[in-house]
């Protein structure tokens, strides 16, 4: 006979609707809980404050994503097309890179052609912002990953359909097997699970 | 309220009309469970034989497609139909149209999504897939037009041998750059979307191969709100982002041609122009195809007559701005006294007997037909709706097609003017390409959720945590929650 070491993952508890579900996040908030979420098949207006979560710092990635992404669009269309960082004193960032030249359009090779290098400044900035959205999200969010202890419960695969769950985590300093049990109890939690994922 | 209705009182001012109910996105009260199994079920049962009625022929087409680019390579461009004067014919026909058709998934995805345009979570996702196949499908022509498409690297600056860089300042360059932005970003878009959908197919999936996938690309999402939080801020920075980006990957198709000393081309007018027509042609495309869906797949509570009525009702404002540009196009060759400006249109309207048809086409097809939307009866009949998206669909096309090939026909050099005669391999790959579109479609449709499931579920009134299922009829929740005074009000005179 084998036996199967278990991690407890914490206190996993349904709530029947949105709106018990926003009540009890509320009070999982007051309670003073650090370590806990709230899990729906879809975003809950208003919850951030109901659970006291602060906004999301992803806008300041993709700030400098997108600040990235005209930098090289700039850059790149200067140092192959103008003159410019030669004008400035910086004529070895030209020696870089080898170019040919193309003297094309009868455009000036100054800094004054810039105004033709707004549409790809413009699109580099999009592409930038957009891939620092979707990598700085899964940053953000811990994602991807294999696998979560968590998904242990027999319960949790109905989040994505149409569960809404508390769980509060046994990493949390407040966290006790019997008062948190007690406690999403009172909140009106049903079928309160031990989660606990074999290690 | 009836009450202050029928009694005389003292106070003189008319009490305030009671508020309307919302018609609901979703009808028949359905329950989260009902939009899983309805959206997943798609997925997870067999295709009606119908999918493999227009499922195979798409194959045989993408085939014919196939190989109409195989000879296309191994002969030599010749065998298109381009010919002195018009060497910008078909293939940038097809590009102009099928990226125009791409435009309307980000437009319900991100211009609807910042103006909190609630019923898009219903189409949006079959439209951005859809937005992708389009553009798809318009990144194959300019990629062959090059002549030797072994060399269609060249496009991407990246450093080589000759140290030959890119003509940045080439309009020709911005679209590259514009479309494969708009092409990757579209993907970004569409797959955060993905996201908690591929996690609703995951856990209903019994443990396998389809699990094991589904679960991969869900990248082991769990719902926590600590991770809605950073994803619906990147949704809403993606919207924000996608916003000025669809609107400028056809201003940049458009500077193609404004850019250029052409008659007929060399105008102000185009961006907004072609930026109206993408939005028109790409809503009628999204209709030609959810309409269908809806019925085979039963979604009639989920897309309602409410969504088709707003689409017909865009169909009917862009096509009636596109119709003032070709007023507007014709009026300043006139007003401009330029006499090679309004001898193209004279030409492209009345004097070149074999191409006007072209142009009377476009006209009454994007600018009268769909003018009936302006009776509810007609935007609520479907096979109205479905016949006036058709012409649209292929006004679209008429309409490229004398903006670029009838004004080369007959240009500058009267010497060397020709009527531009379709070869048929031109034919057979634009057909080719509805067949490779149809089938990317068909395959999204059978692998992934048509419809946002979660998104949908989201826009559900039970979704607000501050709702009350016995409100007084007719008082919106979000009403209350925006006015808190009108609520008191309301008591009070209630």
């Amino acid at each position: 006979m084998s036996t199967t070491l278990k991690r407890v993952h914490g206190y996993l508890a349904e709530f029947d609707s949105v709106k018990d579900l926003y009540h009890a996040a509320e009070k999982v908030r007051d309670a003073g809980y650090q370590r806990w979420d709230v899990h729906s098949p879809f975003p809950i207006h208003g919850m951030d404050h109901a659970m006291g979560v602060s906004r999301s710092k992803l806008p300041w990635f993709v700030f400098f994503g997108g600040l990235t992404g005209t930098t090289v669009a700039f850059t790149l269309q200067t140092i192959t097309q103008t003159n410019f960082w030669g004008s400035i004193g910086l004529g070895f960032l030209e020696k870089i890179v080898e170019t040919y030249p193309t003297v094309v359009q009868g455009k000036p090779t100054d800094i004054w052609t810039l105004p033709a290098f707004f549409p790809v400044m413009f699109e580099l900035t999009i592409l930038f912002s957009a891939f620092t959205t979707l990598f700085g999200m899964l940053a953000l969010i811990g994602l991807p990953r294999w696998n979560h202890p968590i998904f242990a419960s027999k319960q949790f695969h109905k989040f994505s359909d149409d569960g809404f769950f508390v769980c509060i985590e046994a990493r949390d300093p407040q966290f006790s097997q019997e008062g948190t049990k007690g406690f999403l109890e009172e909140l009106g939690g049903r079928n309160v699970e031990l989660v606990e994922d074999a290690i | 309220m009836e009450a202050t209705a029928t009694t005389p009182s003292t106070d003189t001012t008319p009490s305030e009309p009671r508020i309307l109910d919302r018609e609901p996105l979703v009808l028949n009260n359905r329950s989260y469970a009902w939009i899983s199994n309805r959206i997943c079920g798609i997925v997870e049962n067999k295709q009606p034989a119908l999918w493999w009625f227009l499922f195979l022929p798409s194959v045989v087409l993408t085939g014919i497609m196939a190989f109409c680019f195989i000879y296309l390579i191994s002969t030599g461009v010749g065998v298109w139909g381009q010919r002195t004067p018009v060497y910008w014919a078909w293939d940038i026909t097809n590009f102009v149209f099928w990226i125009g058709i791409g435009h309307a998934g980000t437009l319900i995805s991100a211009i609807l999504f910042l103006t909190r345009q609630k019923w898009r979570t219903s189409v949006n996702r079959a439209a951005e897939a859809m937005t992708l196949f389009a553009v798809m499908c318009a990144g194959l022509f300019p990629a062959f037009h090059v002549g030797r498409v072994w060399m269609v690297w060249f496009l991407a600056p990246i450093p080589n041998a000759n140290a030959i860089w890119q003509n940045f300042k080439s309009p020709l360059l911005w679209d590259v750059f514009a479309v494969s932005t708009y092409f990757t970003v579209s993907v970004v878009f569409w797959f955060i979307g993905l996201i908690p959908d591929l996690a609703t197919l995951r856990d209903r999936c019994k443990p396998g191969l389809r699990k094991h996938l589904y679960g991969f690309f869900a990248l082991g999402w769990r719902g926590g709100n600590r991770q809605w939080s950073h994803y619906e801020t990147a949704y809403m920075l993606l919207a924000a982002l996608s916003t000025p980006l669809v609107l400028s990957v056809h201003s940049v198709v458009s500077f193609d041609f404004a850019t250029s000393v052409v008659p007929g081309w060399h105008t102000t007018i185009f961006p907004p122009y072609f930026v109206a027509g993408a939005i028109f042609g790409g809503f009628a495309m999204v209709l030609t195809l959810m309409i269908p869906c809806r019925k085979i797949y039963g979604l009639e509570d989920l897309i309602t007559a409410k969504h088709i009525d707003n689409m017909a009702k865009i169909i009917l404002l862009t096509g009636t701005i596109v119709g003032y540009a070709y007023c507007m196009e014709f009026f300043m060759a006139y007003y401009s006294a330029n006499k090679f400006e309004l001898q193209t249109f004279m030409l492209r309207v009345f004097w070149n007997r074999e191409s006007a048809w072209y142009y009377y086409c476009m006209f009454g097809f994007n600018v009268l037909v769909p003018q009936v939307f302006w009776f509810r009866a007609m935007r609520h009949n479907l096979f109205a709706v479905m016949v006036v998206c058709m012409c649209v669909n292929a006004g679209m096309w008429y309409e490229r097609y004398v903006i670029i090939v009838t004004t080369l026909e007959r240009h500058l050099i009267p010497g060397s003017w020709r009527t531009f005669d379709a070869s048929w391999v031109d034919n057979w790959t634009f057909i080719g390409t509805f067949g490779f579109f149809m089938m990317l479609f068909l395959l999204f449709l059978r692998f992934l959720p048509v419809i946002a499931i979660g998104e949908v579920k989201g826009v559900l009134p039970q979704s607000d945590p501050h709702h009350e299922p016995d409100r007084e009829p007719g008082v919106q929740e979000e009403d209350l929650m925006d006015y808190p005074d009108r609520h008191v009000a309301k008591t009070a005179t209630a």
